[in-house]
């Protein structure tokens, strides 16, 4: 049996259970320059505090223990501490010839928990997270020139395809593209994943996750909710969705509108509300379970997590909220051309 | 709904103008690399109804790969083009794949064949889906293109097989062009092209499930380039048939498309009987009948101007809507001798545009910088009239409502206020502006005298809440029962409910943003309505009050003593200080010009209810049009106050000895002279941090090391008032407001440019530093300037310590009010830190001892300290 295919057993049954931040639970544990250094990086040359992804190469452990802590809440997937772990992203810290390493080291530190935690009844598994990178496409870095890039699509694919293996030879398995706030960059990820799908003549399931960055409705690049889906459908992925930005209370309604178009399964992650002055989360889990749970009643979902602010207690009380719920059933949609601009265009 | 529109709305255009190879307008811009011109072809083709766009750049005098990238990124930039998908035009494959790699919708190839063989033709495919894009198919395969209808199904089909069964295409997005090409060329052969085409698509659609047809329109009448009467009708006759037989998409201009119906019936079955191929004379009637039509009514109007030939009513709508003064006059004029008397005009035909500007606005479909251009063109026209109504002497005309504004007592700061008198006025309320720093009394007695039926009261610094508190009270005292409505930057709802509407029996209303104002001012107006929104606010507040008692708060208080334990230090053994290149008092004074390149723009949008962050806002989807107008505006008043110099900025700052005893500061202007700034702790609980206080950041006294401290006050509104009011007298509110908004963004920017200097030169503990405008905001330097009145000082009368170290107010004119509000409104002050750990804080929340402690040390009464520190006591 495929992954996809247990996967989409699972999913017909039962809400399935996404883990929660990752950053947040870093950030719980203070970590030093010196701790981000650990003792393979002690002499780099520029400050590292603040590279997360780095510290499953540095802290391997407390990485581990946020995975557990998420598996031991109920988590069904948990998501590789990856976020920032391509050669675009990386650069900041001058480390993009390490990337690849920190996606191998990530996929088998998540996939040795996986396993721990892993039973018959509850199998357990691993995302290898592609993030969006700092840069992003379809949006220029200069005021004075609209038509500026600071960053190629065949840049980007580059990028994405190394990850993409390297997540692959670590042992994660799904693919998971989140936090899209530029299609375009999407669209190179996508068009990576499926490259390297051929070049290793594997498919594992892909999970898409967008990010509508206001109220506005739209992503940061402008799309709506519908036209990026339009845009991205072609992956024929496992589960489409949304996350970060947003609360669940903003969020809800592009999670409604998702649900009403996509193919696939629905993902949700929302933040724990949104950053209050200090720039912390303050949306306590019941409160938020309280939203998961209208949401699984009213058929919206078939995969729940949580993001920024989120933590292992926001998980248990999503598992706890969801348990018995009805998912979403995939709805009949008609077969029509779908393109997209900015918005939406069936035909 | 008849058989023709619904076929017609099934039915996509594309747009065609944007081709090198289609206009000859649209190559020359390229050519001339004048993408602006070229993006506008593009957007004009989107408002005229095109669906999808076109494009194409395949000209052998261009890099054509690079004119598609180009042109895709510009469009990626202009929501109102990129909005619609794409289709990417080429005949070269390297072309639509780098048009791929540029657009971040799901596009259309047009298009890829089987004109090369069957393996190209899959690899394109696969890369396609991959790209995720649809595709057009063209009806060509190895030995040609298709001409027959039996060879265009064939390769239809064959085509279909391979993309469906063999690349695992959607068939959903496959678009066959089955080649339209030109009839009535006078070659027999010809004669059957157009049924050909129809009867081809009749049988793709039949038995391609799925699948879509399209083509290139304007090859049918290819034979009549020159007349383009005769061309539209052709292409109308033959769409008619072809959409009827299938035929789902089609490249056109769309601006251009006759109506079937509406062709004159002897062009039309002309034209029928050469598309259908009906009779052997079809072609030569046809040829005979064209000269007739040839330049038919088609003259090209200039289409900006078309507006003008609507009736005087419209007119004056639109230049209201649009916000166009070139022609009020002349159509106020138009209008005034049409009308029986003047003031009819005004209730007329000006209200009535000003209505359908206040629906826009209402619907979202408008932003504040227009509303108030609008309301600048509304002006003129009423300035027109005023003599003509005066002159009959029959009084006022009917005003929605009369409100009387103000700045309260203390507060100078009136952009706020402004833009919602003007909303306001564009609703057709009378408003009775009084201006700044209004005491209690004046505001009530002329709402009194002149019989308002509202009071609205504006303020932006915290000491103003306090006086709206005391105008809420008086009104009761005095047994007013106007409406008291309440807005500006510090007031919020739960103040509103907590602190005001108790107060007074009457409806109190908190208005969030100018957007709010009108709705609620309508309301309160109406006896019917009044009523319903007191009772619905009523319960509101009542519900703010509840949950403002129950918050608790998210950090536990502690006691002054203990948050002094965990004062924030540092081993002041080990800290650089370093000594000030000069100390003292200084003036300086700087050109607008310099001070440009510091404007931190987000506000400026802010301040016009523009929300979205600089430079992003420019592009947005939903006001990037509008953010871009209001920006070029203020670009142009920038170079005019420039130029001219009638706005100035002054600054003044000093750097000076100082340690820190405990929560104060001990300055030393001069040997032997001591001054004393004191300051708030922070004082809840921090399990992982400190409890800051400004004095952690200044060496103690005890440490027996001498540090040192910087005060400055700048202000970039030296003219604003005389200028604003000059414009405002004049009807132009826009300008007036648009002043204000430049003067505050030029003091913040001097303050940011004189902060730099500070630490780069005058003090120079940071000579190296490099850090570009967007650095700056960001507030990437090291050392803090923050403002008494602010979230780490928020008390407002240590001011008054800045104005005395450094002679503001003599040196350079600056002034505080009773309140501690700065005037000129376009104002910042505040204190220089240089620490290398200093960052900003909010001090919050505060106890009672430490009020107790604070008062003693300002040798204040327990009153009076519960008056100052009231926002952080009471929270």
């Amino acid at each position: 049996m495929t992954t996809l295919s247990k996967l989409s057993t699972l999913a017909k049954e039962r809400i399935l259970i996404l883990d929660g931040a990752m950053g947040t639970m870093i950030q719980e544990r203070q970590f030093s320059e010196e701790d981000y250094r650990g003792e393979q990086f002690a002499n780099w040359h520029c400050d590292v505090k603040g590279n997360n992804d780095l510290l499953v190469l540095t802290q391997p452990e407390a990485i581990k223990a946020i995975h557990a802590a998420y598996f031991a809440a109920g988590a069904d997937i948990i998501e590789t501490n990856t976020f920032n772990a391509t050669t675009i992203a990386m650069a900041d810290y001058d480390m993009q010839d390490i990337a690849k390493d920190i996606n191998i080291a990530a996929a088998r530190i998540a996939k040795e928990v996986a396993l721990e935690y892993s039973t018959p009844e509850k199998p357990r598994f691993v995302a290898g997270v592609l993030g969006p990178t700092n840069r992003t496409a379809s949006i220029s870095p200069d005021v004075n020139d609209p038509g500026a890039r600071n960053v190629t699509f065949d840049e980007l694919v580059a990028a994405y395809e190394e990850a993409t293996e390297a997540l692959i030879f670590g042992g994660v398995d799904i693919i998971m593209l989140e936090t899209i706030f530029d299609t375009l960059n999407a669209k190179a990820a996508a068009y990576a994943v499926e490259s390297v799908f051929e070049k290793l003549d594997k498919r594992l399931p892909v999970m898409v996750s967008g990010t509508i960055t206001d109220a506005s409705g739209r992503t940061l690049s402008g799309q709506t909710t519908a036209a990026f889906y339009h845009s991205l459908r072609h992956l024929q992925p496992f589960s489409f969705g949304l996350n970060c930005a947003l609360g669940p209370d903003l969020l809800r309604q592009y999670v409604d509108e998702l649900s009403s178009i996509s193919e696939s399964f629905v993902s949700a992650h929302p933040n724990a509300g949104l950053p209050n002055e200090f720039g912390e989360y303050d949306l306590e889990a019941d409160e938020m379970a309280e939203h998961i749970k209208e949401w699984a009643n009213s058929g919206l979902v078939n995969v729940v997590g949580g993001c920024c602010g989120s933590t292992p207690e926001h998980i248990a009380a999503f598992a706890k909220v969801t348990a018995g719920i009805k998912p979403r059933q995939l709805p009949d949609i008609d077969v029509k051309m779908r393109l997209s601009g900015l918005e939406p265009f069936v035909h | 709904m008849s058989e023709q529109t619904i076929l017609a709305s099934r039915f996509i255009n594309i747009g065609e103008r944007t081709n090198v190879t289609g206009s000859a307008m649209f190559k020359r811009l390229i050519l001339e690399e004048d993408y602006e011109t070229a993006l506008e072809v593009a957007k004009q083709q989107v408002e005229n109804g095109a669906q999808i766009i076109d494009i194409n750049m395949d000209e052998a005098m261009l890099d054509s790969e690079a004119a598609m990238v180009r042109f895709l990124n510009l469009i990626a930039a202009e929501p109102d083009i990129s909005k619609v998908p794409i289709m990417i035009d080429s005949s070269k494959w390297t072309v639509i794949e780098a048009g791929l790699k540029c657009v971040q919708g799901k596009a259309v190839v047009n298009s890829i064949s089987l004109k090369e063989g069957e393996a190209p033709f899959i690899e394109q495919a696969k890369k396609i889906k991959r790209y995720g894009a649809a595709t057009v198919v063209m009806a060509f395969d190895e030995t040609g293109q298709a001409d027959t209808i039996e060879r265009k199904y064939d390769i239809c089909a064959r085509s279909y097989k391979i993309l469906v069964e063999e690349v695992g295409f959607p068939p959903e997005d496959i678009i066959f062009d089955p080649n339209i090409f030109a009839v009535a060329t006078g070659i027999e052969e010809h004669n059957n092209y157009a049924v050909d085409f129809i009867e081809a698509t009749r049988k793709i659609r039949q038995n391609l499930p799925h699948c879509h047809v399209s083509g290139g329109l304007s090859n049918i009448s290819f034979s009549f380039r020159g007349n383009n009467p005769v061309r539209e009708a052709m292409h109308s006759v033959f769409l008619y048939h072809a959409i009827r037989a299938g035929m789902d998409m089609a490249i056109v201009n769309a601006g251009q498309l006759e109506v079937y119906d509406e062709i004159p019936k002897e062009l039309r079955d002309a034209v029928e009987d050469v598309i259908l191929n009906r009779h052997d004379e079809a072609t030569d009637n046809l040829l005979e009948l064209a000269p007739k039509y040839q330049g038919d009514g088609k003259a090209a109007k200039a289409e900006d101007l078309s507006w003008r030939e609507l009736p005087v009513n419209k007119r004056l709508e639109h230049g209201l809507v649009k916000g166009i003064t070139d022609y009020i006059i002349e159509d106020t004029e138009a209008a005034r001798l049409a009308a029986e008397k003047p003031l009819h005009v005004i209730e007329g035909p000006l209200m009535d545009g000003m209505n359908v500007v206040g629906d826009l606005f209402g619907e979202g479909k408008m932003f504040l910088p227009q509303v108030v251009k609008s309301a600048r063109v509304m002006k003129k026209a009423v300035g027109h009239l005023q003599p003509f109504i005066e002159a009959e002497k029959d009084g006022k005309s009917q005003s929605n409502g009369k409100i009387v504004m103000a700045t309260v007592k203390g507060d100078v700061h009136d952009i706020g206020k402004n833009i919602v008198g003007v909303v306001l006025q564009c609703n057709n309320f009378e408003v009775i502006d009084l201006g700044v720093m209004v005491p209690c009394a004046k505001i009530l007695q002329v709402a009194k005298d002149e019989g308002a039926d509202m009071i609205g009261l504006s303020g932006l610094i915290t000491p103003s809440l306090d006086e709206m508190v005391y105008v809420a009270k008086e009104m009761q005292r005095l047994g007013m029962d106007l409406p008291l409505l309440i807005g500006g930057a510090t007031t919020s709802k739960a103040h509103t409910a907590v602190k005001i509407e108790q107060n007074y029996d009457h409806p109190v209303v908190y208005v969030p943003n100018a957007s709010r104002a009108v709705g609620v001012c309508q309301q309160l107006i109406s006896d019917e309505l009044r009523p319903q929104l007191a009772a619905k606010l009523d319960k509101e507040y009542a519900t703010v009050r509840e949950q403002h008692a129950r918050k608790q708060p998210r950090s536990k208080p502690i006691s002054l003593e203990a948050a002094r334990a965990n004062k924030f230090s540092c081993d002041w053994s080990a800290v650089d200080i370093v000594t000030p290149a000069q100390l003292g008092v200084q003036e300086v004074s700087v050109d607008l010009a310099t001070l440009v390149d510091y404007i931190d723009w987000t506000p400026f949008f802010m301040t016009w209810s523009l929300a979205g962050k600089y430079p992003r806002i420019l592009t947005d989807e939903v006001v990037g049009r509008e953010a871009t107008e209001l920006f070029n505006d203020a670009q142009h008043m920038l170079q005019t106050l420039i130029a001219d110099k009638t706005l100035q900025a002054k600054g003044v700052f000093g750097l000076f000895a100082a340690n820190s005893v405990l929560d104060d500061i001990e300055i030393y202007p001069t040997v032997g002279q001591t001054v004393i700034a004191h300051n708030l702790r922070q004082q809840t609980h921090k399990p992982k941090g400190f409890n800051y206080c400004l004095s952690d950041y200044i060496a103690p006294k005890s440490s027996g090391r001498t540090d040192y401290i910087g005060a400055f006050a700048v202000t970039g509104g030296i003219g604003e008032d005389e200028l604003a009011e000059r414009f405002i007298a004049q009807g132009d509110d826009y300008n007036g407001i648009m002043v204000k908004a430049l003067a505050d963004r030029f003091a913040e920017a001097f303050a940011e440019y004189l902060h730099q200097q500070v630490r780069k030169v005058h003090w120079a503990y940071a000579p190296n530093e490099t850090l570009g405008n967007d650095d700056l905001i960001r507030e990437k330097y090291q050392g803090i300037r923050p403002a008494p009145g602010y979230a780490a000082c928020p008390e407002h009368t240590e001011k008054q310590l800045i104005w005395d170290l450094l002679q503001v107010e003599e040196r350079i004119g600056m002034k505080l009010t009773e309140s501690f509000a700065m005037w000129p409104g376009a104002s910042v002050s505040g204190w220089y830190f240089a620490h290398p750990e200093a960052r900003y804080f909010a001090v919050a929340q505060i106890q009672t001892d430490q009020r107790d402690d604070y008062a003693l040390r300002k040798k204040w009464s327990t009153e009076t300290a519960d008056m100052w520190l009231g926002p952080n006591l009471n929270g």
